[in-house]
């Protein structure tokens, strides 16, 4: 199937000589919700803004739903939304003009009925008549959700939309953008949360840097990189781990009660039997054991690390 | 054409004025008042007629066009200046608008709003002086040609200014004088030759002389020059925001 956004070797060069996008290479598959990643700086924002028409393109490529988004800006740009990272709004419009004022820019006939559709779903529809400058920090994050959606986009960017949102409205938007992925729409967002991509995303990339370090199924991204940790709690605290067990990944804690092997998911042979075994053989008893999987956060901790000491 | 979003932006544009009115339209409309009452009914009486005209009705088309000036500039300049500066330009950008387009609903708006204000001066100047429209239909073009000609001046200041300070800059450093020099309260034909020649390099010249013949039938310059020169700023300012949008100049990084 085409890919719903295909991004080709595009670079950016910021004026000044910053590089923020070194040939990225992405496709979005169609309906997916799709997490980017990355830490503060690495060219998420800058990437969505040149797909969108925001950020001038340096060099290479962008299509969405096959259309340039350049040369067809049009077609393009008529079905994706955007929620920006900033909060940018009108100050002085009330909700309601200023989601209607979106509508019309994007093309679209006035539909009072979405609108409100749209509002409601958000929990703006109180405010609807409020000036924006009334409203609270999260409910203006929520009026630019409110805005991208007025005119009914197939793509849906959200570059950080839960930023400052309280818990309860967080699984909320949540909610609305797994009900925007049945109706078939495609959303693309980044989040610091990393939970939150894990709750979410169907696939995740990350970028670093510039440069996409990954992109994979959520599944077998967490498969893949993930690590797995058998603890062992000791009956009796050890001194040290004894010479012969040194070959193994095992690590004690500070206090010598706890022995923690680490093995990585998709490797055949773990091990573990082996080194169960030798800790038998030095008398080396445990009461309890417990084992983990790491969380998306420790894979993506871990990727930004790699890329980061290949430079040093 | 998107002529929704010409629509959308025009209607944000005029609610803006409607919730400023008194900042966007009745200060500008006192303020060249003023004028009438000091030089029309006042002063203007002791002054001799200029070019067979009373004074007081000799100078009501230069202020009118002074007016235009500075308003379609400063509301066209801060229409598209205000969104740079608060952020919300981004929506601007991705949409899927034509400079075109984005021209006509933020000109247009600003062009507009100095019609009202242009007619609004016209309408309280007939309370203090008496005067006539010989061609009306003339006046009428020039008037909307100045306002659309100017209003896409003033966009071009609104990208290029990067504080409010530069926005206020051109009027009132540039424009003003230009209208006082300009002809606005003598005929250049009264000044000594040599000033004479350097003021016909003042675009502002050509505009006001242009006005002011729709009024009275007299002109310091040709009306066919007046209107070829307007003509020339209006391409000019059209192939600078062409410009600005094929190059993203201080709209897109
Ligand atoms: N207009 C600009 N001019 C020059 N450099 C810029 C500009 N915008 C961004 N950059 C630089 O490009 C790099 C990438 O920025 P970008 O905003 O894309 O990061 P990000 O991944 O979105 O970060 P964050 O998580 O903090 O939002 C940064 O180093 C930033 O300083
Ligand atoms: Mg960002």
């Amino acid at each position: 199937m085409q890919p719903v956004i295909s991004v080709r070797h595009l670079s950016k060069v910021y004026e000044g000589g910053f590089q923020a996008l070194k040939d990225v290479n992405l496709d979005i598959h169609r309906g997916e919700i799709f997490a980017l990643l990355g830490p503060n700086g690495a060219g998420k924002t800058t990437l969505i803004s040149i797909i969108c028409g925001i950020v001038n393109p340096g060099s290479g490529q962008v299509l969405a739903d096959g259309h340039d988004v350049v040369k067809e800006y049009r077609a393009a740009r008529s079905i994706i939304g955007l929620v920006p990272q900033e909060l940018s709004t009108d100050a002085f419009e009330s909700v309601w003009s200023a989601v209607s004022f979106s509508r019309g820019l994007y093309g679209k006939p006035r539909n009072d009925a979405h609108i409100e559709k749209v509002l409601k779903a958000l929990s703006l529809w109180d405010k609807r008549n409020n000036r924006i400058m009334e409203l609270s920090g999260g409910m203006k994050r929520r009026v630019l959700i409110a805005k991208a959606l007025s005119h009914e986009p197939r793509i849906l960017f959200l570059d950080e939309p839960t930023a400052g949102v309280d818990v309860e409205l967080r699984r909320d938007m949540w909610d609305m953008v797994r009900d925007l992925r049945s109706q078939g729409v495609t959303i693309i967002l980044t989040t610091h949360y990393i939970e939150e991509a894990e709750e979410m995303a169907d696939r995740i990339g990350v970028i670093n840097k510039g440069e996409i370090v990954v992109v994979d199924e959520k599944k077998s991204l967490m498969q893949k990189l993930g690590k797995k940790q058998l603890t062992l709690y000791l009956q009796q605290p050890l001194e040290a781990i004894p010479e012969a067990l040194s070959r193994h990944p095992l690590a004690l804690s500070d206090d010598g009660q706890a022995l923690t092997f680490t093995f990585d998911v998709q490797s055949e042979a773990t091990g573990i039997a082996q080194v169960l075994r030798e800790l038998n053989q030095h008398g080396i008893d445990f009461r309890d054991l417990h084992s983990s999987e790491s969380s998306l956060e420790e894979i993506f901790v871990n990727l930004v690390k790699g890329a980061r000491g290949d430079r040093v | 054409m998107n002529f929704y979003a010409v629509r959308a932006i025009y209607k944000f544009e005029m609610a803006r004025t409607w919730r400023t009115l008194m900042q966007s339209i009745a200060s500008p409309v006192l303020s060249t008042s003023l004028y009438f009452i000091v030089f029309g009914s006042a002063i203007g009486s002791r002054m001799v007629a200029i070019d067979g005209v009373e004074y007081g009705a000799f100078i009501i088309p230069g202020l009118v066009m002074f007016t235009l000036l500075t308003q379609s500039i400063s509301n066209a300049s801060f229409g598209i200046y205000f969104p740079r500066f608060s952020g919300t330009i981004y929506e601007l950008l991705s949409a899927p608008v034509s400079f075109v387009e984005i021209l006509m609903g933020y000109v247009g708006a600003a062009a507009t709003k100095s019609i009202i204000v242009g007619i609004l001066i016209l309408i309280t100047a007939r309370f203090f002086v008496d005067y006539h429209i010989e061609h009306p239909l003339w006046m009428v073009s020039f008037l909307i040609l100045t306002s659309i000609t100017f209003s896409l001046f003033g966009f071009i200041i609104g990208v290029w200014a990067d504080g409010f300070e530069k926005l206020q800059l051109i009027p009132l450093m540039v424009i003003t004088p230009l209208a006082f020099l300009g002809g606005s309260f003598y005929s250049i034909n009264m000044l000594p030759p040599i000033w004479h020649t350097i003021t016909l390099f003042n675009p502002v010249v050509y505009l006001i002389s242009g006005f002011r013949w729709s009024f009275y039938g007299v002109a310091d310059v040709n009306v066919a020059v007046s209107l070829a020169m307007t003509a020339l700023f209006l391409l000019l300012c059209l192939a600078a925001v062409w410009w600005i949008f094929k190059t993203g100049y201080r709209l897109k990084t």
